[in-house]
């Protein structure tokens, strides 16, 4: 592999980005694992094709996740230490649906996230940015019967990474989702609307497609949004949902 | 049909949002049959990736896919099917199960489904671990006998003693030589769901 070389400048990658825009999306609009302006692909992309494979039994399920594994107050990442985390209050909400339309019912969400400062509660997270005692991060949530969940937490900064010279992540939250079967896995990112950071930001760029783009991103929502309390945003996920699932069973 | 959500990566710094505690056991220290599965997970360049996270997915020995809800709890007890393990500095994971048996009707050999996440790694990726001495449901396997040799040995646990008891070793290469054969499962309505969902014995 090559020696390390001078960070690249933003203006060097974004022409990068601006390269790869022009290639045809992947079905669902997922990125394309090889993505040269994410430097960190290089090493951990698949060079050979993937094997077509038809699900398997195992692969058609997926785990079950309960009261057992959720605690109420998980939902609410602002009350998770005895004070008051610092930064803006909100809400985010929305339903988890498959590809068909339906509800993805009693399914586990998890997500976790930057303070209001930018900085994660990492070890490996060097940004020089305060971190908060009354703020973790991670949060998780069961959806209901009508596929909906809803977090309250603070709005994320946005932060400096190492992609490149003078790379900024725009502000989002990480959100990991299971379907009915184990081949809808989904881990992704939630963004906030009309961030500047988006046209710079190679991960964000990554999904080619604007179309695509736009289902990362959340709607500021007045009608979630609570008065004196906390902003809302609403976000719908849709997982891939063409496979022949397992049918309810019965008690859970 | 709706338009999919897009995947992101999982990104470095996961660490306090999806692992859990005991999420490397699917069952118990000292439940009977239990065996270790444990690997290192290696970038392109061979340099262990210590910032990956792998799942697990799978029947039990009874061939039942657990259906119970409390997947992530472990109650000392229950075989919950699923485990989630973040890899160690160096690279490494481990956990500990118990060995499955294919379901009723499967056309595959027993195996455990397996995702893995990283930074870097966009979109994450599907494999299956099997294992090596079901020689005749494997050569009917429809993914392996499929496979040439070099690329099927890398779906293949080997039997290494394990540090605690009877164990496998399962490496994941995730690009260069001896890449690991990873799985696009888009592919519909091939694989019949199950009869008939049963509940694990907790």
């Amino acid at each position: 592999m090559s020696a390390p070389q001078q960070p690249a400048t933003q203006r060097e990658v974004s022409v990068e980005i601006a390269a790869a825009a022009g290639a045809p999306p992947l079905p669902g609009g997922h990125p394309d694992r090889a993505y040269g302006p994410y430097r960190s692909t290089a090493l951990r992309a698949p060079r050979q094709p993937l094997v077509v494979s038809p699900p398997s039994l195992t692969e058609l399920a997926a785990p079950v996740f309960g009261p057992r594994d959720v605690a109420p107050l998980d939902a609410d990442l602002t009350r998770h230490h005895p004070g008051e985390p610092l930064g803006e209050r909100i809400i985010v909400t929305g339903r988890v649906l498959d590809g068909d339309g339906r509800p993805v019912r009693h399914q586990l969400l998890e997500i976790w996230q930057a303070n209001a400062a930018g900085r994660y509660r990492h070890e490996g997270d060097q940004h020089p940015a305060p971190l908060d005692p009354n703020f973790t991060g991670g949060g998780r949530a069961i959806t209901d019967d009508d596929g909906r969940y809803r977090f309250v937490t603070i709005k994320p900064g946005a932060y400096p990474w190492r992609n490149h010279h003078n790379a900024w992540r725009p502000a989002h939250i990480h959100f990991s989702l299971f379907g009915t079967a184990f081949t809808q896995r989904l881990v992704t990112q939630m963004y906030f609307p009309g961030d500047p950071l988006f046209g710079l930001d190679p991960i964000f760029q990554s999904v080619t497609d604007e179309k695509a783009q736009q289902r990362l991103v959340a709607a500021y929502d007045h009608d979630v949004t609570q008065a004196e309390w906390a902003l809302g945003y609403t976000w719908d996920i849709v997982l891939d949902g063409a496979h022949a699932t397992p049918p309810d069973p019965d008690g859970v | 049909m709706l338009d999919l959500t897009p995947s992101q990566t999982v990104g470095p710094f996961f660490a306090f949002g999806l692992p859990v505690d005991g999420g490397g056991d699917v069952v118990s220290a000292g439940t009977p049959g239990a065996i270790t599965l444990h690997g290192t997970v290696r970038d392109g360049a061979g340099a262990p990736v210590p910032d990956a996270l792998l799942e697990f997915w799978q029947a039990g020995p009874d061939g039942r896919v657990p259906t119970r809800p409390g997947s992530l709890h472990r109650d000392g007890r229950s075989f919950t099917g699923f485990a989630r393990v973040p890899t160690d500095r160096a690279g490494d994971y481990h956990l500990r199960t118990l060995r499955p048996a294919a379901p009723a009707g499967s056309p595959h050999a027993p195996h455990l489904a397996v995702t893995v996440f990283a930074r870097g790694l966009l979109h994450h990726l599907f494999t299956r671990v099997y294992f090596p001495n079901h020689t005749d449901a494997n050569a009917a396997d429809p993914l392996l006998s499929a496979l040439d040799e070099e690329r099927r040995a890398t779906l293949l646990a080997v039997p290494d003693g394990g540090p605690t008891g009877p164990g496998y070793r399962f490496d994941v290469r995730m690009q260069g030589p001896g890449e690991t054969v990873f799985l696009d499962l888009s592919t519909h309505g091939l694989a019949q769901p199950p009869a008939a969902t049963t509940e694990t014995p907790a």
